[in-house]
């Protein structure tokens, strides 16, 4: 293209390559962006994966009144290992059920009557269920015989616990952090710094600057998604259920995505606060509605249609769909088409409001 | 796409502007610059020089292409922005005032990235070597100095190898040795001829560096020549600086004017300046004035006029004066 006969030395580096690169040297040679963005979903994945890991039928605990009877009770309680008691007295037991210490009171006044007293709060279900449990055993034990022959079958999949649950919403919402602050904030940084100016005084070509912005965020990214399932298939046998293939589009489509909000939140912010405040704005309601940590289906049906169409309900959706119940394109594509939308109308918008200079 | 930078600059000026105005949007609306025409040509170092809030930084940053006129007609080597933009930009480089390069990246990878703008340019160690960072070439950017940082701001500017750089107050802060060194580097690209317009509030600095400058003053342009001839259009060359304590009566004070050779005085509340042309013969009288009068002497000195006294002239301030008020920026 130009010919230089005196110019000393023709371009060496492309700049796609050039941003890409100084993108991932700034970000490396960062110590705490490196631990939000790596170090922090695993210790998410580490502390929420033990807190409510599944450990077996929990015992039933009850407590046992001081009572005349209650050496006949604990005669009958002996063949269920899995009940446990403690005996108290009469006053400490109510205290106990006050305070939550104990769902479920057992007194016996009198055995020869077979007078059972149970004494719970009956607005807590599980209380309700316990006192039901409870009752069956002993029922039983003094003699009651079932009409109808029953069997249990106890279903536990891997896909069905809550670390499964929970590792593709934590991908998603590293989805979306790693695009508002990694595009986003980076971007509002350069404008601070004036550096967008500085290179707006160069040829750079912007498409080529925005390039290698998105570039760089797709670098970071492969390592910071592949760590999480790493580290949560090693520690509690999290597996993919479905395509790799349709799981690895979803990851790119959901980067692309959170980068065009990224670029759309810094098109025109000029200060730091702004942009923190817009991103937090943006972010806040999407990490409590969007199911990361619990379906949105909890929220109030009249909320639905609104959840669903936010960005990050459909990308953890569909993460969900692929990896807990092999999904495939079949089931997922509303999902998906969503996803590209809400992709190209940030890119569209944010593109044209998208402020270089001061003016 | 590109000509060979050569043969794309050959219009005669390298700048031309004309009735440049700029106004900034708000409420009340800053008429930072109120018309300004200016020619600069071809291998010349022009300095821009004026007070903080004068309108400097914005004059060269619509020259730069970064931020629009209100109205006016601006051409670098002919041509103009909005129509020759990439074209334009891979002729200039530019240092702006204020940019914070990133502390985490080399002086080396920092150039690297603005090379890679450029279609053709010197190699990134050509420019380390240029700005005299050779030892400092994989050093972070944080931990520069002052002086450093702004060598290799001068480095980004240059490493495009442009035949115009816009440097908006290179020399700001730096102590003389680090100005000296960029003043070098600065002789070193008008003498290869190419073109250097500059910023600064440094009088000295303009009066030495520069071939020409101009003199802007609350967004227009107040003076333009070289150096030696604005100061020869002071009339009398010397000055002879008297400053007293306690005070001195005004009707006593008066008759310095009367002395002969002393073509003007120019009075302060403890001090006073004669423009002079041959001081030798103004002193005498001047002494034995002030030993009648019974005066406390605290100082007297003779000196060379110099810019600062053609901004004087003109403005009724002093350059420096108004930039520790903030004088201008309040305006
Ligand atoms: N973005 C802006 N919006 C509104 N007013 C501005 C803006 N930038 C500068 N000004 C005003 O325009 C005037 C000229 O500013 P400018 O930065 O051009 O001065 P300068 O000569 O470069 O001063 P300094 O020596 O301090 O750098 C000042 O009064 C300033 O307050
Ligand atoms: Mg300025």
């Amino acid at each position: 293209m130009s010919n230089s006969q005196n110019s000393p030395q023709d371009r060496v580096l492309h700049p796609i390559f050039a941003v890409t690169v100084t993108r991932v040297r700034e970000f490396i040679r960062q110590p705490e962006a490196v631990f939000w963005v790596y170090v922090f979903p695993l210790l998410m994945i580490f502390v929420l994966g033990l807190a409510f890991r599944s450990q077996g039928p929990a015992p039933l605990e009850i407590d046992l009144v001081d009572s005349a009877g209650a050496e006949q009770v604990k005669q009958w309680l002996a063949a269920d290992s899995d009940v446990t008691w403690k005996e108290v007295s009469g006053e400490e037991s109510r205290r106990r059920l006050r305070t939550g210490q104990s769902l479920l009171a057992v007194k016996l006044q009198d055995t020869a009557a077979g007078r059972i007293e149970y004494l719970f709060a009956p607005d807590r279900p599980e209380a309700r269920a316990l006192r039901n449990e409870i009752d069956q055993r002993l029922q039983l034990a003094a003699g009651r015989s079932d009409t109808l022959t029953t069997t249990d079958q106890h279903v536990q999949e891997s896909g069905g616990r809550y670390i499964d649950f929970l590792v593709p919403g934590l991908i998603g919402m590293g989805l979306m952090g790693g695009g508002l602050w990694g595009v986003g904030f980076a971007i509002v940084d350069l404008r601070i710094r004036k550096l967008l100016k500085r290179f707006l005084a160069t040829p750079m070509r912007p498409a080529d600057f925005l390039a290698g912005i998105m570039i760089s965020r797709m670098l970071f990214m492969v390592p910071e998604i592949l760590l999480m399932f790493v580290f949560s298939w090693l520690l509690f046998g999290v597996s993919i259920h479905g395509s790799w293939l349709l799981l690895t589009g979803l990851v790119l489509l959901g980067a692309v995505q959170f980068s065009g909000i990224g670029l759309l939140v810094a098109s025109r912010c000029k200060t730091l606060e702004a942009a923190s405040g817009l991103m937090n704005l943006v972010m806040l309601p999407m990490w409590t509605l969007c199911g990361i940590f619990f379906s949105w289906k909890k929220f109030p049906e009249v909320l639905h249609p609104l959840i669903q169409l936010l960005p990050l309900t459909p990308l953890i959706d569909s993460l969900r769909g692929v990896v807990n119940d092999g999904a495939g394109i079949d089931e997922l594509w509303p999902q998906v088409l969503l996803i590209v939308g809400w992709a190209l109308t940030s890119f569209v918008i944010a593109l044209s409001i998208f402020r270089w200079r001061d003016n | 796409m590109l000509e060979s930078k050569v043969a794309a600059v050959n219009d005669d000026w390298a700048i031309e502007v004309e009735a440049l105005v700029k106004t900034y949007a708000g409420n009340p609306p800053v008429e930072a610059v109120r018309g300004i025409d200016l020619k600069i040509g071809r291998g010349e170092c022009f300095g821009v020089l004026g007070p903080n809030g004068a309108g400097k930084t914005t004059t060269i940053e619509i020259l730069e292409g970064i931020l629009n006129a209100t109205s006016g007609i601006v051409k670098i080597f002919g041509m103009e922005w909005g129509r020759d933009d990439r074209k334009l930009r891979e002729h200039i480089g530019v240092s702006l005032q204020e940019t914070e390069l990133s502390e985490k990246l080399t002086v080396h990878e920092t150039l690297t990235l603005f090379r890679s703008f450029y279609s053709s340019g010197i190699s990134v160690a050509e420019a380390i070597a240029r700005v005299g960072l050779q030892d400092k070439a994989n050093v972070w950017v944080k931990k520069l100095s002052g002086g450093q940082k702004q060598r290799l701001a001068v480095a980004t500017a240059i490493v495009g190898d442009p035949q115009l750089i816009f440097l908006d107050e290179p020399t700001t802060g730096l102590d003389p040795v680090s100005r000296r060194q960029l003043w070098e580097i600065i002789r070193g690209f008008t003498d290869s001829g190419r073109t250097v317009l500059l910023t600064t509030h440094y009088m000295d600095e303009a009066e030495r560096l520069c071939d020409r400058i101009a003199i802007i003053d609350a967004g227009r342009v107040i003076a333009e020549d070289t150096p030696s001839n604005l100061i020869r259009s002071l009339g009398p060359q010397q000055r002879i600086e008297v400053t007293w304590e306690g005070t001195w009566m005004e009707s006593e004070r008066g008759e310095v004017s009367r002395i002969p050779g002393a073509e003007s005085v120019i009075h302060s509340s403890q001090g006073l300046t004669l423009c002079v042309d041959e001081p030798h013969r103004v002193l005498p009288e001047l002494m034995s004035l002030l030993t009648r009068s019974q005066v406390a002497l605290s100082n007297i000195a003779t000196r060379h006029a110099t810019l600062e006294d053609v901004f004087v002239n003109l403005t009724g301030r002093h350059l420096l004066e108004s930039d520790e008020s903030g004088w201008g920026a309040k305006r």
